[in-house]
């Protein structure tokens, strides 16, 4: 049992920043009804002591273990053995930082834009929260698909009642196609609990062996459920219509923490539980995640509407992540766990930049939004930071995960997997610029003048501010990667079974 | 390690400026100019150090460890960088002091000067890495720079329009250039140039089969794939054919950068990259051939579209791009030395006909057009007799220091074998050509009748010495740079290869010759034409309207890239997501929906709710299962 470090009597960690939302909300119901202001300020600072309380975790993992850390284990059910386990390392660890440095500015994002029904909005935030850095702790299959589907009523709430004109049908498309793709991961859980020795436990499991042919009815029926999340090229409709719908937070939500989840799913399950599934079947992942990445480029490319463009390009850039996780090579997995937090990080701040434009301008246009670096050039400059930022410049975080990724793509073909990357790549790059143009030209149009007026509104502080921060973590991630790579290099190369972790080979 | 600080002060000047330039305004360049000079002063102290003895190595840190690789940073200075760091800080210095005159007063000044520093600071970390990796990201800065500079003016849809076509026809460029990044540190396990240089000999013969992954055999050379892959960034960022489209465009920024970045600097960053993997281009005898051919047809190319342009700062920034082939296709005969030299000249002399130009529109009130100007050498004298010096270098005139490095490249290009022959041949004759459009330039601007606007006619004069001042200094160096025994200085960095063109004997006198010949003929043409019968360019280019348009429309380069390129790439995104997404895949997904949802209506006819229609259901069924169990 030297993959688990439990930690005996010491501080629960996991327990209290997975719960402490949980807590907010009981603080939310003890203030007044009408107090609006008071329940942000409850939100925010109970987000915020979540950060700082799972910031300690940063110093105190032992880098060179690969297995869990900081674990917590009690019986839960005892027939059939279920467990409350849970515990991270070095590829959940950089997710869970993640999420908890979003939560507070995804508070201060709703500031001023939501009005309506706050508390209630509030209670969703926090509960979503929970279950979010839930997933990633998760060390019992139960356990994990608890949170796993209780992300989805928060989220369908969050479209569906503080979203815009057509919420129904985006809210009820995402929480369809989720679901469906969820009952099988249902199926799967069942399935190996049964084969692998009557035990949930996640640990125990992905040291079993299972047959070959079983193998590859479950690595379906996981792929069901993770490649929805991510989305993967086909199933990515669901993505550009819950995005357009959902508030600002809810939009940064999906695209920085949900779409992690099906990649932290394959990392987690498909590759080490189905060694020789993955084996089989990686040319087909490989050949989804680069139409993916080529494909959600074109997407993006065809879109007028800012959140739509993002979104695709969020498919575009998970087909990166996809792409590191399945080329099963050291550089490959690394690159992708990098991708998959600066993904979050950029593009989260990218819609906090969309939201901010809509608040004032009320549209999402890019022909209605040219020319606000006159009226706003703090916030042109935040723009432009980020756009380089997700186009992968090179000084930026994204792209060290994209390098790191293209290397090990490289190093697994050298030929033509890498002129197709190029190419697409110089799709992405393209529709990032969109937004640029967008944001530079000035051509006098009344909404230029419109947002002169709305500008310096109350709200504008907070969102400067949360900008600032995601500006802050862009550089800090883009001059040094010691930190990131230092973190869950044991992990990524020693996950519990990968069926091949070649590194490249060299001439002399 | 003092050292360090030549990148250092310009970016710490870029933090100060860009962080505080709401309070600082218009005192930015009291912080710009003296971070620049100082860079100029220690590059100096730099420079007689490695001249005096052995380069300098400073190692930063380890920027990122995947697996058993990793990529450590540092900075290096040996001859070669030794020169690029003097040529950046010289010219940079100047512009800063230049462009304090230049955009007095306008909006965005202390902007300018940050992303100017920045530019400085990405610039000299270029020329100072000792790394590919480091190489590539600095390559990358000065690219977002170029961007942010050309769109200063971003409520000009122009200048936006120009900025975002720089940064993609650039990227086009760099992914080639990632990709032979990648495969060096795949071959090689590292990217630091002492270790590959050190393992490239061995590696020679060495193929790559770039369909091993799909089961086919398709071998290449190693080395030259990578010299190849590498060489598209510096096609990219050098604007040679076919990704020169950006450069005249980028002239919508103001004056000053265009000096700096796309004549002076960045744009030879191209040259500077392939001289500096000499080792490895010298391994490839293909790649070497594919520089120079393509060095050379954009020597030809841009010289025959600046013959027509009406727009004095596109006639010298494709007079640019003809000088970039110049330098480009002495690297690639092997004659690195040449080349650079070319590049060290051109960057002075070049740098002065921009700032020439930049003092010409600001005195005319931003009036780019030569077709109003005429007579202004009266009424802008110094302007006027640096800018014929910086001409006279441009067109190889005698003495100057454009006649020794052309004459360099041409003799080192004549004696490298049959192909070199033909690429000198064609190089005299753009050299006639380069003398005749820069002697079009002097006479039509500065001579003859004045076409200006009347009401600002009146109030022509010299600007401030802040301009005047850089122009001085700049017509020196313009001469001086010839006499300063670059090319043996340089030498020793390109092991196997001679000091000048004094060592090419006969050939070499005879190629002098004919290119003083061409350069005065192309003078004497050029004033014929426009100086002694006034009315006949417009006769000629009636005469020869197909070839006039030709060269007017820039070879038609930038409408076939928009209809082969540009806008397939967009109807095909359009209806790749209308046909395919919207349509195929979302209407599979709401065609499932649709199809559960109408099972359920009709499924739901039959729970009407009526017992009768129960219990026929129930008798139905009986009688269904009890023929059904009889039957079998």
């Amino acid at each position: 049992m030297n993959d688990l470090v439990l930690q005996t009597g010491a501080f629960p960690w996991i327990t209290a920043i997975v719960f402490l939302p949980i807590l907010g909300i009981l603080l939310l119901f003890a203030v007044g009804k009408s107090r609006d202001r008071a329940m942000k300020w409850i939100a925010f600072l109970v987000t915020g002591a979540d950060f700082v309380l799972s910031l300690p975790l940063w110093f105190l993992f032992d880098r060179s273990v690969p297995g869990m850390q900081f674990a917590e284990r009690t019986s839960w059910i005892s027939v059939p053995p279920i467990q409350y386990s849970v515990g991270v390392d070095g590829i959940s660890l950089p997710l869970l930082l993640m999420t908890t440095f979003l939560m507070p500015l995804c508070v201060m994002c709703s500031w001023t834009s939501i009005q309506t029904r706050v508390r209630e909005y509030l209670t969703v935030l926090l509960v979503m929260e929970t279950a979010m850095l839930g997933v990633f702790v998760a060390l019992d299959f139960v356990l994990f698909y608890i949170f796993w589907e209780a992300m989805l009523i928060p989220m369908y709430l969050l479209i569906g009642v503080w979203g815009g004109p057509n919420r129904l049908y985006a809210a009820i498309k995402f929480f369809l196609y989720t679901l469906t793709g969820s009952v099988l991961l249902l199926v799967a859980i069942l399935v190996l609990y049964f084969q692998g020795g009557h035990t949930f436990d996640i640990l125990a499991l992905t040291r079993g062996e299972y047959a070959p042919s079983l193998q590859s009815w479950l690595f379906w029926a996981l792929f069901a459920a993770f490649a929805v999340k991510v989305p993967m090229f086909p199933f990515h409709t669901w993505l550009p219509d819950a995005h357009v719908e959902a508030p600002t937070a809810g939009s940064v939500i999906l695209a920085s923490v949900l779409l992690k989840m099906g990649t932290y799913g394959f990392l987690r399950f498909s590759v080490p539980m189905l060694p020789d599934a993955t084996a089989l079947f990686t040319p087909v992942m490989v050949t989804l995640s680069v139409v993916a990445i080529i494909y959600g480029a074109y997407m993006a490319l065809a879109q007028s509407d800012l959140k739509k463009l993002i979104a695709y390009s969020s498919v575009s850039h998970m087909g990166f992540v996809t792409l590191g996780i399945f080329i099963l090579n050291a550089q490959g997995i690394e690159g992708a766990v990098m991708q998959m937090v600066n993904h979050g990080i950029t593009t989260g701040a990218l819609f906090l930049c969309v939201g901010a434009i809509y608040q004032r301008t009320h549209s999402r246009q890019i022909a209605d939004n040219t020319g606000l670096a006159g009226p706003m050039p703090r916030y042109a400059t935040l723009l432009v930071i980020f756009s380089l930022s997700s186009l992968g410049l090179p000084g930026t975080n994204s792209f060290v995960g994209e390098f790191l990724v293209l290397a090990g793509t490289f190093f697994w073909s050298k030929g033509v997997a890498a002129g197709l990357l190029s190419i697409m790549h110089a799709s992405v790059n393209q529709l990032i610029e969109q937004v640029d143009r967008g944001d530079f030209t000035v051509a006098d149009r009344a909404t230029g003048e419109r947002s002169k007026d709305r500008g310096r509104g109350a709200g504008a502080g907070t969102e400067v501010a949360s900008g600032q921060g995601s500006v802050k973590a862009v550089s800090t991630l883009a001059t040094d990667h010691r930190p990131l790579t230092t973190l869950f290099y044991p992990s990524t190369t020693h996950p519990p079974r990968t069926t091949d972790h070649s590194e490249p080979t060299r001439n002399p | 390690m003092e050292y360090a600080l030549i990148p250092l002060l310009p970016f710490a000047a870029f933090l100060i400026v860009g962080l505080g330039g709401h309070w600082i305004k218009a005192r930015a360049h009291l912080i710009a100019v003296p971070a620049v000079l100082g860079s100029f002063l220690l590059s100096v102290a730099a420079f007689r150090q490695v001249a005096g003895g052995e380069p300098i190595a400073i190692p930063l840190y380890t920027w990122l460890a995947s697996g058993d690789l990793s990529i450590q940073l540092g900075l290096a200075i040996d001859r070669l960088t030794a020169v690029m760091l003097i040529l950046v800080t010289v010219v940079s210095s100047l512009v800063h002091i230049y462009t304090i005159g230049y955009m007095h007063g306008e909006k965005g000044y202390a902007r300018f000067f940050a992303y100017f520093a920045l530019l400085t600071f990405s610039m000299l970390r270029l020329v100072m890495a000792d790394n590919l990796h480091q190489l590539f990201v600095f390559w990358e800065a000065v690219g977002l720079c170029s961007y942010l500079l050309i769109g200063h003016w971003y409520e000009r849809q122009s200048a936006c329009t120009a900025a975002t076509k720089a940064f993609l026809v650039n990227r086009v460029g760099d992914f080639g250039f990632m990709l032979g990044l990648l495969l060096v540190w795949l071959v090689f396990g590292s990217l630091e140039y002492k270790t590959v240089f050190a393992q490239a000999a061995n590696l020679s013969g060495d193929t790559t089969n770039l369909m091993e992954r799909f089961g086919g055999t398709w071998s290449v050379s190693t080395i030259t794939l990578i010299c190849l892959l590498l060489f598209t960034g510096a096609v990219g960022k050098s604007a040679q054919v076919p990704l020169h489209v950006w450069l005249p465009d980028a002239m919508e920024g103001p004056t000053p950068i265009s000096a700096l970045i796309h004549a002076a600097t960045m744009v030879t960053a191209g040259v500077f990259m392939v001289a500096r993997l000499a080792p490895l281009y010298s391994l490839s005898p293909v790649a070497m051939d594919v520089v120079a051919v393509i060095g050379a047809l954009t020597m030809v190319l841009g010289a025959t579209i600046a013959v027509t342009q009406t727009d004095i700062k596109r006639v010298v920034a494709y007079s640019t791009v003809s000088q970039l082939g110049y330098m480009m296709m002495a690297c690639g005969v092997g004659a690195y030395a040449a080349g650079m030299y070319h590049l060290l000249t051109h960057g002075a002399f070049k740098a002065l006909l921009f700032l020439g130009c930049g003092s010409v529109i600001i005195a005319l009130h931003h009036e780019q057009d030569m077709r109003h100007m005429g007579g202004l050498k009266d009424k802008l004298p110094v302007t006027y007799w640096t800018f014929v010096v910086g001409s006279l270098a441009l067109a190889g005139f005698p003495l100057t220091s454009g006649f020794f490095s052309k004459d360099d490249i041409l003799a080192s290009t004549w004696s490298s074998g049959p192909l070199g022959q033909v690429l000198a041949v064609l190089g005299l004759i753009t050299a006639l050509m380069t003398a005749f459009y820069s002697f079009r330039l002097v006479f039509v601007t500065f001579w003859g009748t004045s076409r200006v606007d009347h009401h600002l006619a009146a109030h022509i004069h010299e600007p401030s010495p802040t301009i005047t001042m850089p122009l001085i200094i700049l017509a020196v160096l313009a001469i001086v740079t010839g006499y300063l025994g670059i090319p043996a200085f340089l030498a020793p960095v390109f092991l196997n290869e001679d000091g000048g063109a004094d060592h090419h004997g006969a050939a070499g006198m005879g190629i002098m010759l004919v290119a003083t010949l061409m350069g005065l003929t192309g003078i004497a043409a050029a004033y014929l034409v426009y100086v002694k019968s006034p009315g006949l360019p417009d006769r000629l280019a009636q005469q020869w309207r197909r070839l006039y348009d030709l060269s007017l429309h820039k070879w038609y380069v930038d409408e076939a890239y928009d209809r082969s390129l540009v806008r397939p790439t967009f109807t095909a995104a359009d209806g790749l997501w209308k046909g395919v997404d919207v349509a195929v895949i979302d209407g599979a997904v709401n065609g499932v929906a649709r199809v559960v949802a109408a099972g359920g209506s009709l499924l739901r006819l039959f729970q009407s709710g009526q017992t009768q229609h129960y219990a026929l259901g129930m008798a139905l069924g009986a009688m269904v299962i009890l023929t059904v169990f009889l039957l079998f």
